[in-house]
């Protein structure tokens, strides 16, 4: 019963919050690891379209809900979901007619690339705060939880709960959707291939007649979709803010990093390494060690690797380490 | 009218090709062609302007004068994209594969542009190189320096050019898988498909030739079946090494 009761505890503080925020991450990481692969940059502004992709998925919830449309036990926002990947994607492709496509044309360097989606971070930060202005949005409605904690205790008479947020479990499912589609198409249709010959000898697919303005835009409608996926699935799972999409930069690229640029299975992979590594290391380790140690062999502390703001530092720890020892990340991918 | 000009033309000519990358010019004058079914070479010493002519022969560089004609009629303004629509195919000497792509996914690539059931081709491509068959599924880039190659080549034929055109083909493979290489190309030749290839290997590549040309600094220095110019003393003092 301990171990039972110790398994539930973990699950309930790291497995299932890793997993959600890990699927979350991973939606994240493959737009970017897509965008390096077959644009060749580093794309900056990945979290900031995140956000203001769903700001117009924020919007367009409201309106619905306003005029009393729900989605019954479901979040309003899977009804919006569709309206706001259409924005996102009409907002990256205006983006790329007027910036990045002059930088194609030109052929320049990679690093210039990256300074124009620095800049493209920018305004879009500022005019997702000129949409939805700067503070926390909730738009989560519908059923709360698929099971809480005192309803799991009852069910199963366990000392712990466990509870599963509904917005928890739709994101797996969602994100599990999104990647086994995402992987039919790269795999299966003619699009999907001519994309990843693309990515793997541009010149090569030049000569083959694969047209690259059609694989640039098939790229963005990709990311932008997986981007307005993430971003609405973390806003629900958590809550709104600008600013939490910008920080939200450093985890998806570290996953991307970590698994290997360029490599969707990696960008995955790598969404849960480091999912799981930040929770882990901020995770008060001390009730779950209780149900093992003697009690005189508790320590006093928390036993908390780290404490919960410094969960960036992991992100930047698991990165340093893998920029030193592998620096093409876990599967093989582009060294940055 | 030119003298000569009522001689049934070759099938692809590079006639009078003067041009360069950009600065200074790299080939003076130069002419390149190659019959039906036919098998022209080009060999000469380092930085003759070898690549430079088959790949202004493919449109990869502006021509200042001089004009490439493919079936009588003129391609000098086509892309080298819009010529591998009209019948050419090419195979680059580096990078000439998907590395990260299975091998049956290389030659689907190959037939992108192609809107008809191509699947006849890609067996036609397997009975040429049977062993990529067997390796089908493998990824093309964990594959061997012979066996990249005939993914390469098998490749290109799968738009069913006309013209198949090859930058050092047996550059860094083993003698024998050489010789394999130059049977499969004589194979090629004798569907009916012109090839025109630039080769270090002068010796044996001018064996199997039926035309020949010796390039020295971006201009034709001799020209002649590949027996004549085996045969010829000063081509093989010079080029051949005795």
């Amino acid at each position: 019963m301990e171990i039972v009761n110790a398994i539930v505890l973990l699950a309930n503080y790291v497995l299932v919050p890793a997993l959600s925020y890990g699927s979350q991450l991973a939606l994240g990481a493959l737009g970017i690891t897509l965008i390096y692969g077959i644009l060749r940059f580093s794309h900056f502004a990945h979290g900031d379209v995140m956000a203001i992709g769903t700001a117009t998925v924020i919007l367009t919830t409201w309106g619905l809900q306003s005029v009393g449309v729900s989605f019954g036990i479901l979040p309003t926002a899977l009804l919006a979901l569709p309206i706001g990947i259409a924005c996102t994607i009409a907002y990256l492709l205006v983006v790329d007619r007027v910036v990045y496509r002059f930088y194609r044309r030109v052929r320049a360097k990679p690093m210039i690339f990256v300074m124009a989606s620095l800049g493209v971070m920018f305004v879009t930060n500022g005019l997702t705060r000129l949409l939805i202005g700067p503070g926390e949005q909730r738009f989560a409605d519908g059923e709360r939880f698929v099971i809480s904690a005192r309803e799991f205790r009852n069910l199963t008479g366990l000392a712990e709960g466990l509870a599963l947020r509904s917005t928890q479990l739709l994101t797996v499912i969602v994100a599990l959707i999104a990647m086994v589609v995402l992987f039919w198409f790269l795999n299966r249709t003619r699009s999907g291939k001519s994309m990843r010959a693309y990515s793997d000898n541009e010149d090569l697919a030049l000569l083959s007649g694969i047209n690259p303005e059609r694989v640039v835009l098939i790229t963005w409608v990709i990311a932008g979709t997986l981007m307005a996926l993430a971003g609405t699935l973390y806003g629900l799972d958590k809550t709104f803010r600008p600013f939490t999409y910008f920080q939200l930069l450093l985890p998806m690229f570290a996953a991307a990093i970590v698994g290997g640029l360029g490599n969707p299975l990696g960008a995955i992979v790598g969404g849960y390494v480091v999912a799981f590594s930040e929770l882990g290391v901020t995770y008060a380790w001390r009730r779950f060690a209780g149900y093992f140690l003697p009690p005189e062999w508790i320590p006093e502390g928390l036993m908390q690797v780290l404490p919960v703001d410094y969960k960036f530092a992991v992100t930047f720890a698991i990165l340093v380490l893998v920029l030193l020892f592998r620096p093409t990340g876990i599967f093989k991918g582009k060294s940055i | 009218m030119k003298p000569g000009a009522l001689m049934s033309e070759p099938f692809l000519i590079g006639e009078s090709m003067t041009g360069g990358y950009g600065g200074a010019d790299i080939l003076h004058d130069c002419t390149i062609a190659v019959e039906k079914g036919q098998i022209a070479v080009i060999v000469g010493p380092n930085g003759a302007g070898k690549s430079t002519a088959m790949k202004a022969v493919f449109g990869m560089l502006n021509l200042r004068a001089g004009s490439v004609r493919l079936g009588g009629a003129d391609i000098s303004g086509l892309s080298p994209q819009a010529r591998v629509a009209k019948g050419m195919g090419f195979v680059p000497q580096n990078n000439n594969i998907f590395p990260s792509m299975s091998v049956e996914e290389n030659l689907e690539m190959g037939a992108f542009i192609r809107t008809d059931d191509f699947s006849a081709t890609m067996e036609q491509v397997y009975t040429l190189f049977p062993i990529l068959r067997d390796k089908r599924a493998q990824a093309a880039g964990e594959l061997s320096g012979g066996q990249r190659q005939q993914v390469a080549v098998g490749r290109a034929l799968m738009t069913k050019p006309s013209v198949l055109m090859l930058d050092e083909p047996t550059a860094g493979v083993s003698p024998i898988v050489m010789d394999e290489l130059f049977d499969r190309i004589i194979e090629i030749a004798r569907t009916g498909i012109s090839i025109l290839m630039v080769e270090q290997n002068a010796r044996q590549a001018l064996a199997i030739a039926d035309k020949g040309y010796v390039l020295v600094q971006g201009a034709n220095r001799f020209t002649d079946t590949g027996q004549a110019l085996l045969a010829d003393p000063e081509v093989r003092r010079s080029f051949l090494g005795g």
